[in-house]
């Protein structure tokens, strides 16, 4: 019988599952995973999760009996120590071993974490990227804390954001000249700024970390404009690299990311991989994306293609941050963008509209799902939106699909 | 706790009991009712959570905010009165007997 095994019990492990028994395969199936949990969201951990609205039980994405009655079996909190691709055989740290037909590496990305040099691994510092992580954090977002974000990227926003909300004294540094400067045009950054100043959060761009200060504990921060601030506790958003050593020392082709050929293959035979930790071909060059739209299409992709579909990827990007009552929703991948159409504002509606040249490319939309939507098909089926028709709020957006 | 039904495009129904607090999407999910994606996981970013709504009780819902409203209307096969996205309805006693019925693609 076939014996397909999946290492990385993420967003993109539980889709590739799913869809290989959707699709009728009846083989084997072990899905394995490091985090002692079952295959959950990630996104609601800087956002719901993490200021309490949203529990345990509504962040899994499928529920245990599920696993059963799919014949999956999970093996969780078990990390994959190495892979022997010859033999087609993986190892567990207690020299158990396991073989399969087929592989998939669904291992993620793992977050930068501040140096030791700059106190890095003192107390109080933390990342956001697992449930435990989370957790661990939970407990210093206090009012009247004080919270350092190193970082101006979305999880570092939304975490200021839900930090604000419980009372806690929020400072973000962002080293480059404005927040979300690698991945968004200057006019959502200064949504974005806008959005956090008003809700009381101190944002300072184009200052970076010189050093945090403490014995055992974080209690302050030395900033490179040579300020010090007292802090409390930090959270690093800086960043975040693809979970690719296994492969590499197993000789799995890397650049930026486990290479994969349009289908997902690796450069060794009999294994794939899907989701953060992947990096496809694009064009001339490459690509990896970081969303959980990206995840599930390519580990699906990846399921089709085990079963014999020779599909290949075609990226669709989207996503989504929430911040206070605010709902950024994207659509494509700005990256190359020469010009920005704004749409609005009309109430709290704006829509900042990525053109490079005459062509569309992304649509970041405010509060607007519409120009979301609207946006997300035009890009998709390679269409464009005229300009003029895009910034005039009299012309319904639906009529820019005709 | 509501019990509802889901009924597939084939027509096969599931009845399962859902809790208070929790989205009619998210007892699909629990449930491992197929049909129902949601890829945003209730974000109300993704319009693949959509069903119709039995009409008998498209009154009785909470209504759709503005944001649900635009999502919908790009939905795959929108009905203007029926459609919804299950990750907007909050489950309720009120919702007791709920039946939706799952579009044939959600995109
Ligand atoms: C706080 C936060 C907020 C986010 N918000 C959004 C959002 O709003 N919208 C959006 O689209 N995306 C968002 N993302 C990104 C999205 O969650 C990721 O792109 C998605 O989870 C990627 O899925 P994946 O399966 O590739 O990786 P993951 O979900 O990270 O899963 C990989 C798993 O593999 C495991 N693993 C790694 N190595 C091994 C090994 N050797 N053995 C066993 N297991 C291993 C890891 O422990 C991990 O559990 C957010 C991410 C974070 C952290
Ligand atoms: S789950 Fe994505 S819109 Fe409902």
């Amino acid at each position: 019988m076939t014996h397909i095994v999946a290492i990385g019990a993420g967003q993109a492990g539980a889709a590739l599952v799913a869809r290989l028994r959707s699709q009728g395969f009846d083989g084997q199936i072990t899905l394995i995973g490091e985090e002692p949990v079952a295959p959950y969201q990630r996104p609601p951990l800087s956002k719901g999760y993490l200021l309490g609205e949203m529990g345990l039980d509504r962040l899994m994405l499928r529920s245990d009996e599920w696993y059963v009655e799919n014949n999956i079996t999970l093996r969780l909190g078990q990390p994959v120590e190495s892979i022997n691709t010859d033999s087609r055989t993986i190892w567990f740290s207690d020299n158990e071993s396991l073989h399969y037909n087929e592989l998939v590496l669904t291992t993620g990305s793992i977050p930068r974490r501040l140096p030791a040099a700059v106190g890095g691994d003192l107390a109080g510092v933390y990342t956001v990227r697992t449930l435990a992580d989370v957790d661990a954090m939970r407990a210093e977002f206090q009012a009247g804390k004080r919270l350092l974000i190193v970082g101006g990227g979305y999880i570092g926003l939304e975490a200021a954001a839900v930090a604000a909300k419980l009372g806690v004294d929020v400072t973000l540094v962002e080293m480059s000249r404005r927040i979300l400067s690698r991945v968004a045009a200057a006019e959502t950054s200064d949504y974005f700024r806008n959005l956090h100043m008003s809700q009381g959060v101190m944002i300072l761009e184009g200052v970076g970390l010189e050093t945090l200060l403490g014995e055992g504990r974080v209690s302050g921060a030395k900033l490179s404009s040579g300020k010090e601030i007292p802090v409390d506790f930090v959270i690093a958003g800086v960043g975040i690299l693809p979970t690719t050593r296994l492969a590499e020392v197993a000789g799995i082709e890397i650049d930026n990311g486990i290479k994969t050929d349009a289908q997902g293959r690796c450069s060794a035979d009999h294994v794939w991989a899907a989701g953060d930790c992947a990096s496809f071909p694009m064009g001339e060059g490459r690509m990896r994306l970081e969303s959980v739209g990206n995840a599930i299409d390519q580990a699906e992709l990846v399921a089709d293609n085990l079963l014999g579909a020779g599909k290949d990827y075609v990226p669709a990007p989207w996503f989504w941050s929430d911040q206070y009552d605010t709902k950024l929703q994207i659509a494509g991948l700005s990256t190359g963008y020469d010009h920005i159409v704004t749409r609005g504002p009309a109430g709290d509606a704006v829509s900042f509209w990525y053109y490079q040249g005459d062509k569309l490319i992304a649509v970041d939309a405010m509060n607007d799902s519409r120009a979301y939507m609207v946006g997300k098909r035009l890009i998709e089926s390679g269409k464009t939106a005229d300009a003029a028709k895009v910034s005039d709020l009299s012309v319904e957006l639906k009529s820019l699909l005709k | 706790m509501a019990k509802i039904t889901y009924v597939e495009h084939s027509g096969r129904e599931h009845v399962v009991e859902v809790r208070n607090g929790m989205t009619v999407m998210e007892g699909a999910r629990d449930n491992g009712i197929p049909g129902i994606e949601a890829d945003c996981g209730g974000a109300c970013a993704c319009s693949t959570c959509h069903v119709y709504v039995d009409a008998a009780w498209v009154d009785k819902l909470p209504k759709k905010d503005a944001m649900e409203e635009d999502m919908l209307d790009f939905a795959w096969s929108p009905d203007p009165v029926r459609s919804r996205l299950t990750c907007q309805i909050k489950v309720s006693d009120a919702l007791d007997g709920l039946r939706v019925q799952m579009p044939e693609k959600q995109i």
